[in-house]
């Protein structure tokens, strides 16, 4: 008999949390500490999003996507999670590019770029200083018609290897290209180049494990195995949701889930107005990727040849190069022993930007015969920086947009969201609907870890706002925050 | 609340959010962001104590209103007249 995740779960929450992200379990954790009753459904086995690990035989952890995220993280643990986990954040300080245009190793943090503007690419200190000041200070309520490519154009016109310096990490982190908005580009670049690179010591498996610890204590009921089909609203309002075929009540939902999926498919276009769904139809969602998962086997080691490593054999930075399936340019995660203290193992993930149509047609065998050629491909360019790279490893896997797809139920296996037109949609959801919220990765600048932990937080708020305000009782106020 | 005990129950809800910094010596007249390392995240969480620990409420248009330790107290003290500081 199939067994029932639900056991136990009351007939009523405060708010439902539809998705475990680090969007969906920062608000569910917020909101819990805020003294609300709190469910935080997880279709998966394992809590996380794309925040993820996976283990296999020969004692392999893989880590999808643990490298890396700007130094804010580390305020945001402390203030939302806990000092802990504030303090595992570690910095990655070798960040490598291979390409025909350059070869350089950076710390990535605004003083080693000047550096390296100044001195490799000859550019004039005022000039960068300039782009800096430029990029730091565009924010969320920017004029939004300039491109990335504009803005590169205006500081460093016709230097596409300065582009590809600039840009290559940035597409890495949350997949936007040059004709994105170039305030979303200023927000990330600038959150990177305030410190450099942090990765969480403990790896993925850690952390998760240490918030779903957090989130129970806080009071937050975790339901792994349960699918939600639908958010249930009635004249406008948000009156419950479908958990495996069980309906629970609820005045407010938080969905994690994908905007479209949200839209569509939770709540159904019928249930909004006709000029919104129109507006809902002209988001873009961003594309996916491919990665390429190797373990070092046991007792086997390899050189610290850098932390993150942008290789390229394309002439020149290209969006359609990057997420092209005759694969041009690949970023290679090293994952050193120091990442988990004590187990000594060694391993590495190699990402490419990829697109769901390339992948998701082919026949069964195409499709392993196409995964088996990605992993030999992978080998191939990485032997040039880990010599004899396939006597090391004796573990490797492959994951594609239908990977992701599968695993996120993201429409097209998307792994940064939607272009920056989603945000404007996610953050209009209550206005449509009473008490439906939605948080995750949208718009380019929520995404990310960062990007999405703090969008959890930002509409946690909102949240805690309207549940007051349709609360009968007053909440008792609560002193003080768990930073104590 | 007295004009004193406003300006310390935003002390106490800045020194939750940044224990590192040194509070004593903010200067009410100044931008609070000139005196210490707070993003817009920082100005949320103010906004997020102020509702669990009074139920005041501001709105995102009145977030201007919490720029410095003069203008907080100039908004706040009419919200909080009602409310005592906790011991």
């Amino acid at each position: 008999m199939e067994r029932n995740w639900l056991k136990g779960a009351k007939s009523a929450y405060d708010v439902v949390v539809i998705g475990s992200g680090l969007a969906g379990m920062t608000a569910a954790n917020l909101l819990a500490k805020l003294g609300h009753s709190v469910l935080l459904a997880e279709h998966h086995y394992n809590m996380g999003g794309l925040a993820t690990w996976f283990k296999r035989k020969g004692g392999h952890i893989l880590d999808i996507s643990l490298h890396g995220f700007p130094s804010g993280m580390i305020k945001t643990f402390r203030k939302y999670w806990t000092q802990e986990m504030a303090d595992s954040i570690i910095r990655l300080d070798g960040i490598r590019f291979d390409n025909p245009q350059f070869q350089l190793t950076t710390t990535f943090d605004k003083t080693d770029f000047t550096n390296i503007l100044i001195e490799h690419f000859g550019i004039v200190k005022e000039v960068i200083d300039d782009f800096f000041v430029t990029a730091r200070d565009m924010n969320f309520y920017d004029e939004l018609k300039m491109t990335t490519r504009e803005l590169f154009e205006k500081f460093f016109p016709g230097r596409k290897d300065v582009w590809r310096f600039l840009m290559e990490p940035i597409t890495y982190a949350n997949g936007s290209t040059l004709d994105d908005p170039a305030l979303s580009y200023g927000i990330v670049f600038s959150n990177f180049m305030d410190k450099g690179v942090f990765t969480y010591q403990g790896g993925t498996d850690d952390l998760i494990k240490k918030m779903k610890k957090e989130l129970i204590k806080n009071g937050v009921d975790i339901r792994t195995h349960c699918l939600v089909e639908k958010i249930h609203t009635e004249g406008k309002k948000v009156t419950g949701v479908k958990i495996n075929g069980k309906d629970i009540q609820t005045q407010s939902v938080l969905s994690n889930s994908n905007i479209l999926n949200t839209v569509h498919n939770l709540v159904g276009d019928e249930n909004f107005n006709p000029e919104f769904i129109k507006e809902v139809e002209k988001v873009r969602l961003n594309d996916s990727s491919c990665q390429v998962y190797i373990g070092i086997k046991k007792g086997e080691r390899i050189d610290n040849v850098g932390d993150l490593l942008f290789t390229s054999v394309a002439d020149e930075y290209n969006t359609e190069k990057i997420l092209d399936k005759q694969v041009t340019s690949r970023t290679f995660s090293f994952y050193y022993p120091e990442m988990r203290p004590g187990l000594n193992r060694f391993s590495i993930v190699s990402s490419t930007n990829a697109r769901f149509k390339d992948w998701a047609d082919l026949s069964e065998d195409q499709y392993k015969i196409e995964k088996e050629n990605l992993i030999q491909s992978t080998l191939d360019a990485l032997e040039k920086y880990v010599p004899n790279v396939r006597e090391k490893v004796d573990y490797l896997e492959a994951a594609t947009p239908k990977t992701f797809e599968r695993y996120t139920l993201s429409p097209t296996g998307t792994s940064f969201g939607t272009k920056f037109e989603g945000l404007k949609i996610s953050r209009e959801l209550p206005t449509q609907i009473n008490g439906l919220f939605h948080s995750g990765s949208v718009g380019i600048i929520m995404s990310g870890w960062l990007g999405a932990a703090n969008y959890g937080v930002i509409v946690a708020n909102e949240v805690d706002k309207f549940m007051r305000s349709v609360s009968d009782e007053p909440k008792k106020t609560v002193s003080v925050s768990a930073s104590v | 609340m007295t004009r004193e005990d406003v300006r310390q129950a935003v002390i106490d809800i800045l020194g939750d959010i940044a224990p590192d910094e040194d509070l004593s010596s903010i200067k009410d007249d100044l931008t609070l962001r000139e005196q210490m390392d707070l993003d817009s995240m920082d100005f949320l969480d103010i906004v997020m104590e102020l509702r669990k620990r009074f139920n005041v409420e501001v709105p995102e248009s009145d977030y201007q209103e919490l720029i410095s330790m003069a203008s907080c107290i100039k908004y706040l003290q009419p919200l909080l007249k009602d409310h005592q500081l906790a011991s």
